[in-house]
C-alpha cells in the first residue's frame, strides 16, 4: 500500500510534471512531505496568487501544462484570480488544492472553502476527489482536459484524508482517457474548408485576423505559410502577437482598441475576414455592428461556442487551427489577386506609423523600443496590465510565438511578475523581462522574495509614472482630467529590491535607458529597473469605448 | 422569443446540476423550468430544460451546455416531434357546498385527479402540456389556490428516435 499523496506525486510525474509552484499549509502537509524528497522541483512563492500566475506563465512559455499547489480555504481562494486569468486566455494549468477531510466537508471546518463551487465558473472542469483510489484517473483526466481541445485550467481538490489514504501499490494505471462528454473536434469539415477556399480565391481585399488560438495550437508556421501563399495581409490580437513576425511585410500589427491605424482601417475595408483562433472580443471589435462591415467572415476555432457568439459568420470551421490551416494549404488551388489591396495597405503603413513625441524626455515607448532593440525578439517579454502592456504590445517587435506573455482576457494587474517567474522555469535558456507599471508591480511585489530566494534572473522594467496610468488616461480623456484616486506616491523600488537582496537601478534620464537595460540583462540574477517616465504620456492610437475601430483618437486622420 | 425544450443527457455525478444551472445563470440564460431525474442509462441523468430566447441565444445555450465536461448530449426537442408533459399538484379552497361541486366538475373536464380531500380543501393532480396546466390554474384561481407545485416540463421524442449519447 502507498499513500494518496505518494500516488498523486507519481501520477504527476507520469504527466511529465517537473515544476510545481506552491505554498504549503495544514491540509497539504502529506503532499509536501512527499514532495520533500521527490524529483519534482517545488518553487515556494510568497502568495498563492503568484503560484497560479507562475504556473500560467510556465504554460504559456512552454506549451506544457503548468501546475500550482495551495492549501485549503485561504490558500485555494488566493489561487482564484490566477485560475480566472488562465481561463480567460485558455491556458492549460492544473491547480491542486488541499481540502479539509471528507468527514468535515460542508461543516465550516477550519480553513474550509468550497473551492470546486467557487471555481466552477472559471475552470474548464474541476474535481473534488473523495477516494484515494480515484487519484490516478482524476490526475490523468485533469491534465488531459487542461491541454486538449480549447485548453484551460482544471482544479483538483484533495481532502486531507485522501492524501493520507491508502492506495493499492501497483494498481493498474488507466491507459488512455475516454470521456463520453468531451470529444473535441480537431479536423475541419472538408466542405467548409472548400467553401472558405472559394471565398479566399475570389476575395479582392482579404485579411487574416489571428489570435491566441494560433499560439495555443502551435500553428505559427502554418499561418505564415498561409499568409504568404495566399498573399493575404494579417493583423493579430494582443494574444496573437508573435504568431507572425512583427516585421513581416504582410503583418499590420495589432488591431482593436489600441490597434495600429493600418490594421483598424484594413479591418474596416476588407471584403473577407479570415478569423483564426480568435473570439471577437469587445476590445478587438469596438462597436460590433461596424466591425468588418463589408466582409464575408470565415471563422476557424476549436471551440464551437465561439463561432457566431459575437459576430455572424459565413463559413464556420470548427477544428484545431493548425489542422485546419494545413487542410486549407493542402487544398488551395487558386489565390485571389490581392496586389492592389496589399499596396493600399502598404501605403497605410507608410502613412500611419506608430508615433510618439521622441524628444529628450524619458518616454515609456522609448524604453520599450530600446528593449526590443536589445532582445531582438529572442527573449521572453511578459507584461503587467494597463499602459505598460499596450506600449509593449505596440512598440516591442515580437518575432516568435510564446515570447509574449500577458493577461489579455481578464486583464489581471500583478500578473506579469509571477508569470515571468514561471516563464523562466519553462525556458531557462531565454532572458525573461517583465515590463511593469508602478501600480501593477506593487500588486505582487512580494515575489521579490521568490526571485531573490532562488536567484531567478527575471528583469523587471518598471515604467514608473506614479499613476495608475491607463485609468488616468481615461480620466484625462473622458472625465475632464479629474484624477480620482489614480495618483500613486513615489516609491523607491530600488531600495525595496535591495532590501530583498535584489539589485536595482533608477533611471531618470533618457540618455541612461540603454545602458541600464544592458546592465540588467548582463546581470546573472534578478534585477529591478525603475524608469521614471513622462507622467502623463498616453497610449495611442485609441478607440473610445463604443466607437467603431476606425474612429481612433490620438492619430493623424486619414 | 419562444420557449425551447432542451433534453440534456448528463453524467449522474455530484454537482452536475450545479454546473448546468450555474452556467445558465452566469451567462444570463433564463430557465423557465428544469426537471431532472434518472433515465434509462444507469450512470446518466436526463435534464429537461425549458429556456427562452431567440435562435442565437438558444444556439449559445446549447453550445455552452455541450461544453460542460459532464454533459453528454444536448438536443432541442422544439424543432422535432415530441411529447411534452408536466405534472402539477394544486391545493384549492373547497368548502362543502356548490363550489366544491364546481371544482370537481372542472377537475373532471381537465382529467385531473383528486388526490387528497379535506374538509376545507381539495388537492388536484393534473398532467398535460404547459398550456393545459396554465388553463386549469386560471380557472381554479377564483376559488382560491392555497398552494401549487409544478414539476417542470419533461419531454421525449416521438417514435423510435431517441436522444442518446453519440459523443
Amino acid at each position: 500500500m502507498k499513500t494518496g499523496a505518494k500516488t498523486l506525486i507519481e501520477a504527476l510525474q507520469r504527466e511529465g510534471v517537473d515544476t510545481i509552484f506552491g505554498y504549503p499549509g495544514g491540509v497539504v502537509l502529506p503532499i509536501y512531505d512527499e514532495l520533500y524528497d521527490s524529483s519534482i522541483r517545488h518553487i515556494l512563492v510568497r502568495h498563492e496568487q503568484a503560484a497560479a500566475h507562475a504556473a500560467d506563465g510556465y504554460a504559456r512559455a512552454s506549451g506544457r501544462v503548468g501546475v500550482c499547489l495551495a492549501t485549503s480555504g485561504p490558500g485555494a481562494c488566493n489561487l482564484v484570480t490566477g485560475i480566472a486569468t488562465a481561463y480567460m486566455d485558455s491556458i492549460p494549468i492544473v491547480a491542486l488544492t488541499g481540502q479539509v477531510p471528507t468527514g468535515l466537508l460542508g461543516n465550516d471546518a477550519f480553513q474550509e472553502s468550497d473551492i470546486t463551487g467557487i471555481t466552477m465558473p472559471v475552470t474548464k472542469h474541476n474535481y473534488l476527489v473523495k477516494d484515494a483510489a480515484d487519484l490516478d484517473r482524476v490526475v490523468q483526466e485533469a491534465f488531459y482536459i487542461a491541454r486538449t481541445g480549447r485548453p484551460g485550467p482544471v482544479l483538483v481538490d484533495l481532502p486531507k484524508d485522501v492524501s493520507t489514504g491508502q492506495v493499492l501499490e501497483g494498481a493498474p494505471v488507466p491507459g488512455t482517457v475516454s470521456l463520453r462528454g468531451y470529444q473535441p473536434t480537431y479536423q475541419g469539415h472538408v466542405r467548409q474548408i472548400d467553401k472558405a477556399l472559394d471565398l479566399i480565391a475570389n476575395a479582392e481585399r482579404p485579411l487574416v485576423y489571428a489570435g491566441g488560438g494560433v499560439i495555443l495550437s502551435e500553428a505559427s508556421a502554418e499561418l505564415l505559410e498561409f499568409v504568404e501563399t495566399a498573399a493575404v495581409p494579417v493583423t493579430t490580437t494582443l494574444m496573437g502577437l508573435g504568431a507572425v513576425p512583427g516585421d513581416h511585410p504582410l503583418n499590420l500589427g495589432m488591431l482593436g482598441m489600441h490597434g495600429t491605424q493600418s490594421a483598424n482601417y484594413a479591418v474596416t475595408e476588407c471584403d473577407l475576414l479570415i478569423a483564426v483562433g480568435v473570439r471577437f472580443d469587445d476590445r478587438v471589435t469596438g462597436k460590433i455592428e461596424t466591425f468588418a462591415p463589408n466582409a464575408a467572415v470565415i471563422h476557424i476555432d476549436i471551440d464551437p461556442a465561439e463561432i457566431g457568439k459575437n459576430k455572424v459568420v459565413d463559413v464556420p470551421i470548427v477544428g484545431d487551427v493548425k489542422a485546419v490551416l494545413q487542410a486549407l494549404l493542402r487544398r488551395m488551388q487558386k489565390r485571389g489577386d490581392t496586389a492592389n489591396w496589399v499596396s493600399r495597405i502598404n501605403a497605410w503603413k507608410a502613412q500611419y506609423p506608430l508615433c510618439y513625441r521622441d524628444d529628450d524626455h524619458l518616454r515609456p515607448q522609448y524604453v520599450v523600443e530600446q528593449l526590443s532593440d536589445l532582445l531582438k525578439g529572442e527573449g521572453i517579454v511578459v507584461s503587467e496590465v494597463g499602459q505598460n502592456q499596450m506600449w509593449t504590445a505596440l512598440y516591442y517587435c515580437f518575432k516568435k510565438p510564446r515570447t509574449w506573455i500577458t493577461s489579455g482576457g481578464l486583464g489581471t494587474m500583478g500578473y506579469g511578475f509571477p508569470a515571468a517567474i514561471g516563464a523562466h522555469y519553462a525556458r531557462p535558456d531565454l532572458p525573461v523581462v517583465d515590463v511593469a507599471g508602478d501600480g501593477s508591480f506593487q500588486m505582487n511585489i512580494q515575489e521579490l522574495g521568490t526571485v531573490a530566494h532562488y536567484q531567478i534572473p527575471v528583469k523587471v522594467v518598471i515604467l514608473n509614472n506614479m499613476y495608475l496610468g491607463m485609468v488616468r488616461q481615461w480620466q484625462e480623456l473622458f472625465y475632464d482630467r479629474r484624477y480620482s484616486y489614480t495618483e500613486l506616491p513615489a516609491v523607491d523600488f530600488v531600495k525595496i529590491a535591495n532590501a530583498y537582496g535584489v539589485e536595482g537601478l533608477r533611471v531618470e534620464e533618457k540618455a541612461g535607458v540603454r545602458e541600464a537595460l544592458e546592465t540588467a540583462l548582463a546581470t546573472d540574477g534578478p534585477f529591478v529597473l525603475d524608469f521614471r517616465v513622462e507622467r502623463e504620456e498616453n497610449v495611442f492610437p485609441m478607440v473610445p469605448a463604443g466607437a467603431a475601430i476606425n474612429e481612433m483618437i490620438g492619430v493623424r486622420q486619414e | 422569443m419562444k420557449p425551447h425544450t432542451l433534453s440534456v443527457l448528463v453524467e449522474n455525478r455530484a454537482g452536475v446540476l450545479g454546473r448546468v444551472a450555474g452556467m445558465f445563470s452566469r451567462r444570463g440564460f433564463n430557465i423557465e423550468s428544469l426537471a431532472v431525474g434518472p433515465c434509462e442509462e444507469p450512470n446518466m441523468s436526463r435534464v429537461t430544460i425549458v429556456v427562452n430566447g431567440d435562435d442565437g441565444v438558444i444556439e449559445q445555450v446549447m453550445k455552452q451546455t455541450n461544453k460542460l465536461i459532464d454533459v453528454i448530449k444536448v438536443s432541442d426537442l422544439t424543432k422535432r416531434e415530441s411529447v411534452e408533459r408536466e405534472l402539477a399538484l394544486i391545493k384549492v379552497a373547497a368548502e362543502t357546498g356548490p363550489f366544491r361541486a364546481e371544482i370537481l366538475q372542472i377537475a373532471d373536464i381537465f382529467r385531473a385527479q383528486v388526490v387528497d380531500v379535506g374538509s376545507k380543501t381539495l388537492v388536484l393532480q393534473v398532467t398535460g402540456d404547459t398550456e393545459k396546466i396554465d388553463a386549469l390554474e386560471k380557472l381554479l384561481r377564483q376559488y382560491g389556490i392555497k398552494e401549487l407545485v409544478r414539476t417542470g416540463k419533461i419531454a421525449l421524442l416521438r417514435g423510435a428516435k431517441t436522444v442518446k449519447s453519440s459523443k
